[in-house]
């Protein structure tokens, strides 16, 4: 213990006496610094301190007060108290500081007739990374030594720490989101004007129930969201069983099928439905000399969208179900089947009330992302609208209405919570433990023959169809004009990736795509490991720790994904841009707001992965003396590989795809694929577009088969093992 | 595998380091562009050429940068803000995000790029012109044997039920200036009610104001109302669209630019300015042969497909009582109510 909290004084010192404090120009974690050092602009803080920023000295106090109790003996209580207050006032005191001097000086007037001028100061840097850091480690240690927890220095520093970088990077961005619509730049609105705002037709209105009229914004959201988790799950359910549980010859062509809609980036699938479905579609084309059908533009609407969304989400349902189901243990079943119950009484009463955990959690996924998803309205949507897309054009559209944005962004946030809210009941206090350590062997019951049905008629139909859209897309790259004019060419991908060999300098990238490509693959690469741990962490705590508001705890790592990325990316600026955090222009925000937006899937896949774990795997390993780090590390880690596996693909995949989230936060020099792919499709640039999604989703399929290589299988029992593509894990 | 991921953590961590550098930096002008991102590109690599300035540029759309800029407001980050159409401009320089310039070039402008400048009191200026209009799929009009639009009238006509696109003006400027030029050239009462027989033909209202002449170039519709210079874009590009400028005349936007307030760089934002002023830099833009607009400098050369501002007739479009606030937010109501919630 003494050797943790010397180090932690060593590295906060560190921050204090050495580091740069501030946030230098050329970037965070730059070292040019050591080369041209000079005070001014590179120093620690107590440079400051003892010069123009005098507010920066009493920070030194409570980062050294602790230094006493290596002299002196004291109580336990002694011990954490004074952990504890050097802790809090440092933790306090560097916030107060931080937001109270900005830029300019004082950030609010009354400080300043109160203490006359300060100096400036700029966001924060290395140095002062550390300190903070010191300081809440002081404070996880004072509570744990206070007997926190089992005063497991691990888990109370863990949830202290992830509840902070919560807040920071999404509490505290959304709140100030709201406040600013709340209290615009005309003052403070009105109730009046809030109820304006919140209760009238558009929104709530019914009127397509008796007319041919649309109804309220907020209806049209539902059901679109309903009726996309549905689909959805029942699809991903589809396909987990077909993969998992059936001897289906071409499981692995499925596999790969299954998944390829979350690894296209937004609007190409809308345009391959336009280009099949639409009014001059293929398929439409087809109807009418065929079958005299007249063409119409019936994929316009919730059709579409609908359409669309199950195609997209099914592989994340697929993703979370999967992992569910192989986790199952044939035991169960076996036994259930020794009592002679018919293959469907397995089913009905063994196999799928374990999965339940599983469709929940699936559910719930797909129907935030329906609310939250935008390209697809976008694209498909007619006059169909709902939220999300409500949302962007209030912010960005012609009426620049970021209260109605707020309004709208709050009634998305409820609907999230009631959907949160509903999941909990339905999955109630049962146990769906299945992984208990002791040993298993055996095969899984066959499928009752309606479900393998179901699985054939349905599930491979729509395996097809996703076949043929990607054909579509792929084709799409090496015509002059997708849609228009269908000769062979090469030059889109000419255009879009070429290389040429220069004498002088070597390989010369002069592909126009190449800048933003390596920039989203690397921004991804580095997004996914953290969105991962912090995921599966949050996970752990949340299953097997009970502590004081658990439950906003858990809503609270929720709530980014269910903000659209548009008030994400807009409140990240409000946010980031000024001192202390001042992040915006940076290829970091871009990673943080990234690890936050899809840190839930971490957390939902290890839930429901958790949920299968018997506590008692735990129990045994504390009873053998491991630490709870130790035991998270050795016993839990390793079990929940399909659930990591999930998160870093999701995570990594999203990241490479995000646009809503990122429209604001791309700059110059970290422009990313998305908003490249964007400009192309608003120049009729299919060709180009296109052949950059082909790259992108080749370069995805690569990097998900290296992320199974590192994070490797999970091994359980004596089931029989086979190498599978995208889940890396055992069946 | 070990080795593997400590390769990988190694490697994560170089990158990360550079991943940190921020893009903003001193003699770096940061220019917001909101035009297409090849026009974008031109004029960077003419203004680099010419000046020697190094530039850094984002290519955001104007309601997006706007939406930016005001959220950045306290530490600005960007420089100049190019290109988008007038409104958000207007906007921008009321709430006093952009900062007052007048540009050496300012006496050869059009005079509605001159307009556009006193409008926002010298805190923008226009540096192109584009006329309303709409264009249609040639192949399907022959197809369902549909008689050829040529003024705002026609639109009404209940052949074309079903057939038309416009953006909603509530997302799209474009779609806003359609909506006040018909009311300038009807006047209140008529224009709501030529709005309403319009809805009766309106197959969807596109969120982006340039999405319903691509629909069209698709098949997907066979009328767009959008600016001019896009549906003669369409048509270059070997689509089959042909364009219309309503006889009735019509409403047009100023493109503007901007340079915005607390720029880090002003010396070269100011230069930047004047330099996309000149006849070169006007000439270099508009006559590449991708962007269609009319320059504002009178003594640029622009795109011989490009509608010529001569041969169609222009209103005299307010854009002091159209492109303010109150004014627009009354209009949107009214459209929200009275047009857009009626049966097809």
């Amino acid at each position: 213990m003494r050797k943790i909290v010397i180090g932690w004084i060593f590295i906060g010192s560190l921050g204090v006496f050495i580091l740069p404090w501030y946030m230098i120009n050329d970037g965070f974690f730059s070292f040019s610094w050591l080369f041209e050092y000079e005070l001014e602009n590179y120093g620690p803080s107590i440079f400051f301190a003892l010069s123009e920023k005098k507010w920066l000295l009493p920070l030194v106090g409570p980062l050294i007060f602790p230094i006493i109790l290596l002299f002196f003996k004291s109580s336990r209580r002694t011990y954490s108290n004074i952990f504890l207050i050097s802790g809090i006032l440092g933790f306090v005191y560097f916030f107060l500081q931080g937001y109270a001097i900005g830029i300019r000086g004082w950030n609010y007037q009354i400080f300043e007739t109160l203490f006359g001028e300060v100096d400036r100061q700029f966001g924060i840097g290395i140095g002062a990374v550390l300190t903070i850091s010191t300081f809440i480690f002081y404070l996880t240690h004072g509570l744990a030594s206070r007997g926190w927890l089992n005063g497991d220095n691990f888990i109370v520093g863990s949830i202290w720490v992830v509840i902070i970088l919560v807040s920071i990077f999404v509490f505290i961005p959304i709140l100030n989101m709201f406040v600013r619509a709340f209290i615009g730049s005309e003052g403070i609105h009105t109730l009046a004007s809030f109820s304006d705002r919140f209760i009238n037709k558009g929104l709530w209105g019914l009127d397509c129930v008796f007319s041919n009229v649309n109804c309220g914004v907020v209806w049209n959201t539902l059901t679109m969201g309903i009726l996309t988790a549905f689909s959805s799950t029942f699809l991903g359910l589809g396909f987990a069983l077909l993969i998992a549980r059936t001897n289906f010859k071409f499981k692995k062509l499925f596999k790969v099928l299954s998944v390829l809609p979350i690894i296209t980036p937004p609007f190409v699938i809308g345009l391959a439905i336009i280009i099949l479905f639409g009014r001059s579609g293929a398929v439409s084309t087809f109807l009418e000399w065929g079958f005299e059908v007249e063409r119409s533009r019936w994929i316009y609407g919730l059709s579409g969208i609908w359409f669309a969304q199950t195609l997209a989400f099914t592989p994340i349902t697929f993703l979370v179900l999967i992992g569910v189901i192989e986790s199952i243990s044939p035991s169960m079943e076996e036994a259930s089947q020794t009592l002679r119950a018919s293959k469907w009484q397995v089913f009905k009463t063994v196999t799928f009330p374990l999965i339940r955990p599983g469709l929940a959690n699936a559910f719930l996924l797909g129907f935030i992302e329906s609310l939250a998803d935008f390209g697809n309205p976008l694209v498909l949507g007619g006059d169909y609208n709902v939220l999300s897309t409500e949302i962007f054009f209030a912010v960005v559209g012609a009426q620049y209405d970021e209260s109605k944005a707020a309004v709208l962004a709050i009634i998305l946030l409820s609907m999230v919570l009631i959907a949160f809210y509903v999941q909990n009941q339905w999955l109630g206090k049962k146990s769906y433990v299945s992984i208990t350590g002791k040993g298993d062997s055996g095969f899984y019951a066959e499928l009752p023959k309606s479900v393998k049905n179901f699985i054939y008629f349905v599930v491979v139909p729509w395996g097809l169809l996703t076949l043929i859209i990607y054909l579509m897309i792929m084709f799409g790259g090496f015509v002059e004009m997708w849609g228009v004019d269908h000769n062979f060419t090469l030059k889109h991908y000419i255009n879009a990736f070429s290389v040429t060999f220069d004498e002088k300098i070597g390989l010369h990238w002069t592909g126009t795509a190449w800048n933003s490509f390596s920039n989203t693959f690397w921004v991804a690469v580095l997004a996914a490991p953290p969105t991962a741990a912090f995921g599966i962490l949050t996970a752990y705590l949340l299953t097997r720790h009970n502590f004081m508001g658990k439950r906003a705890f858990e809503f609270g790592t929720m709530l980014s994904f269910a903000i659209p990325g548009t008030i994400i990316g807009i409140s990240y600026i409000f946010t980031f841009n000024t001192p202390p955090i001042e992040i915006t222009g940076t290829g970091i925000i871009l990673i943080i707001a990234f690890v936050f937006r899809n840190m839930p899937v971490g957390v939902r896949a290890g839930i429901a992965s958790m949920n299968q774990l018997d506590p008692h795997l735990d129990e045994a390993s504390a009873t053998l003396n491991a630490s709870s780090y130790q035991t998270f590390k050795n016993i839990i880690l390793p079990l929940l590989k399909p659930a990591i596996i999930a998160s870093l693909v999701f995570s990594f995949v999203r990241a490479m795809t995000a646009i809503s989230a990122v429209i604001f936060l791309v700059s110059a020099r970290y422009d990313l694929a998305t908003s490249y792919i964007l400009g192309r499709l608003e120049n009729n640039d299919y060709g180009l577009a296109i052949v950059y999604s082909s790259a992108l989703i080749v370069v995805m399929l690569i990097t998900i088969v290296v992320i199974q290589l590192i994070v490797g299988r999970r091994k359980l029992g004596r089931r029989d093992q086979y190498v599978d593509l995208m889940q890396g894990n055992s069946g | 595998m070990n080795k593997l991921k400590k390769i990988f953590f190694v490697f994560s961590l170089l990158f990360l380091a550079s991943y940190a550098v921020p893009t903003y930096a001193k003699g770096n002008l940061t220019v917001y562009c909101s035009v297409e991102i090849e026009v974008c590109e031109i004029l960077i690599q003419g203004f680099k050429k010419e000046t020697g300035i190094d530039v850094a540029m984002t290519r955001k759309s104007s309601g997006e940068t706007f939406a930016q800029m005001k959220a950045e407001a306290t530490n600005p980050k960007g420089d100049v803000w190019y290109g988008g159409t007038g409104d958000p401009h207007l906007t921008a320089a009321s709430v006093g995000l952009t900062e007052k310039y007048k540009s050496k070039h300012f006496n050869d402008l059009l005079t509605a790029a001159q307009n556009q400048a006193k409008f926002s009191d010298y805190k923008s200026v226009g540096i192109y012109v584009g006329a309303l209009g709409y264009g249609y799929n040639t192949n399907l009009l022959k197809e369902k044997g549909l008689p050829v639009p040529k003024s705002w009238a026609d639109l009404t006509n209940p052949v074309y039920k079903g057939e038309i696109q416009m953006a909603n003006p509530n997302s799209s400027g474009t779609a806003y200036t359609t909506l006040a030029t018909i009311i300038q050239i009807l006047g209140d009462d008529k224009g709501w009610d030529f709005m309403k027989a319009l809805h009766k033909n309106i197959n969807q209202y596109t969120k982006s104001g340039s999405a319903p002449i691509k629909a069209a170039a698709k098949g997907e519709t066979t009328i767009g109302i959008v600016f001019q210079h896009d549906a003669t874009k369409q048509k270059k590009s070997g689509l089959p669209i042909a364009v219309v400028s309503p006889t009735e005349g019509t409403g047009f936007e100023v493109g503007s630019m901007s340079i915005i307030k607390g720029a880090r760089n002003m010396k070269e934002a100011k230069i930047f300015a004047d330099w996309a002023l000149s006849p070169a830099a006007q000439t270099l833009v508009f006559s590449s042969g991708i962007s269609l607009q009319v320059p504002a400098n009178t003594k640029a050369k622009g795109d011989p497909d490009a509608p010529v501002l001569s041969k169609i007739k222009l209103i005299s479009y307010d854009f002091e009582k159209y492109g303010n606030k109150d004014t627009r937010s009354k209009l949107l109501r009214k459209w929200d109510k009275d047009v857009s919630n009626l049966p097809k």
